[in-house]
């Protein structure tokens, strides 16, 4: 009784608006429309495409159009064993994506090395280009994989939004 | 068919094997090398293995040839098989064999600037050559 209503804010459903920060919109734009580039090098490819494909179906992440140009590409899908004679190759692609670009590392080859240990494999693409998010499994199950994307639209939505 | 393996001295290997080829052997199926690094039995430590196949007679052979660790060159079978090219290559680039008359025996699996030949036995099996990166 007596006491003054703290100012409401204003209805905007009835006008289908809603009120949001402009990073917070980019980001959420920027976690649904992920156009990958899945640089596939072994085995582990045969669990990408179980996941890309109908069954697991990474569209319903906005993630469902691999684009095979490194420059039209937001995330890459490090896919597989990377040997030293390809890790040249794997920068240069790394090196020609544009901004704001994330790294995903699929399966423990690419994460550690994995089983490796040999004269051939990278132990790990982290020393070669940073990585946002690590797959392990051997090769990781779909659901892994969707767990990790799902980490990803996190990190992305939940970052600073360089325009 | 046959499994035995017969020792060929390889001075000798090149006419054998083109004989072979005109037996009938028109398939060369693999060509790879042994390490026999700390073999007691073995006197020389490089062994040659041939896998030939006839695919008339549907007969498989196996032929070896020995060649020692500092002398280990032997005919190239390039002549009398195309496929033995990369076979030969390949056997460069891990073991460090060489092949006389090979027409273009560079490695093949390593990149350039990869010291050593990484099958030998005696190569540190985890020791690194990275192009870029740092070696761990």
């Amino acid at each position: 009784m007596g006491q003054v209503d703290a100012p409401q804010a204003p209805n905007l459903e009835k006008f289908s608006l809603m009120t949001t920060k402009l990073g917070d919109a980019i980001g959420w734009a920027r976690k649904f429309s992920i156009f990958q580039y899945p640089f596939v090098t072994a085995c582990c490819g045969m669990e990408y495409m179980a996941t890309a494909c109908a069954h697991y179906d990474v569209d319903r992440f906005g993630a469902g159009f691999p684009r095979f140009s490194p420059r039209q590409s937001d995330v890459l899908f490090v896919v597989g064993t990377i040997s030293h004679k390809m890790a040249p190759v794997l920068k240069r692609i790394y090196d020609q994506m544009c901004e704001p670009k994330w790294v995903v590392a699929f399966g423990v080859c690419t994460c550690t090395g994995g089983f490796y240990d040999n004269y051939a494999t990278v132990m790990g693409i982290d020393t070669i280009i940073p990585v946002d998010v690590y797959i392990p499994g051997c090769p990781p199950r779909p659901e892994n994989v969707l767990d990790g994307l799902m980490k990803l639209q996190e990190k992305i939505q939940n970052q600073k939004q360089e325009v | 068919m046959s499994d035995t393996p017969v020792y060929i001295k390889r001075e000798d290997a090149l006419s054998f094997f083109k004989s072979k080829k005109n037996e009938g052997f028109d398939v060369l199926m693999d060509l790879f090398v042994i390490d026999y690094l700390h073999w007691e039995e073995k006197a020389e430590r490089f062994e040659i293995v041939y896998n030939l196949y006839s695919t008339a007679k549907r007969e498989r052979l196996f032929f070896k040839v020995s060649v020692p660790e500092n002398d280990a060159l032997l005919d190239s079978v390039t002549s009398v098989w195309p496929a033995a090219n990369w076979f030969e290559r390949e056997a460069w680039d891990m073991f460090g064999v060489s092949f006389k008359g090979h027409p273009d025996l560079r490695r093949i699996l390593m990149y350039d600037g990869f010291e050593g030949h990484a099958l030998r036995k005696d190569y540190p099996y985890n020791k690194r050559q990275p192009l870029i990166g740092p070696i761990n």
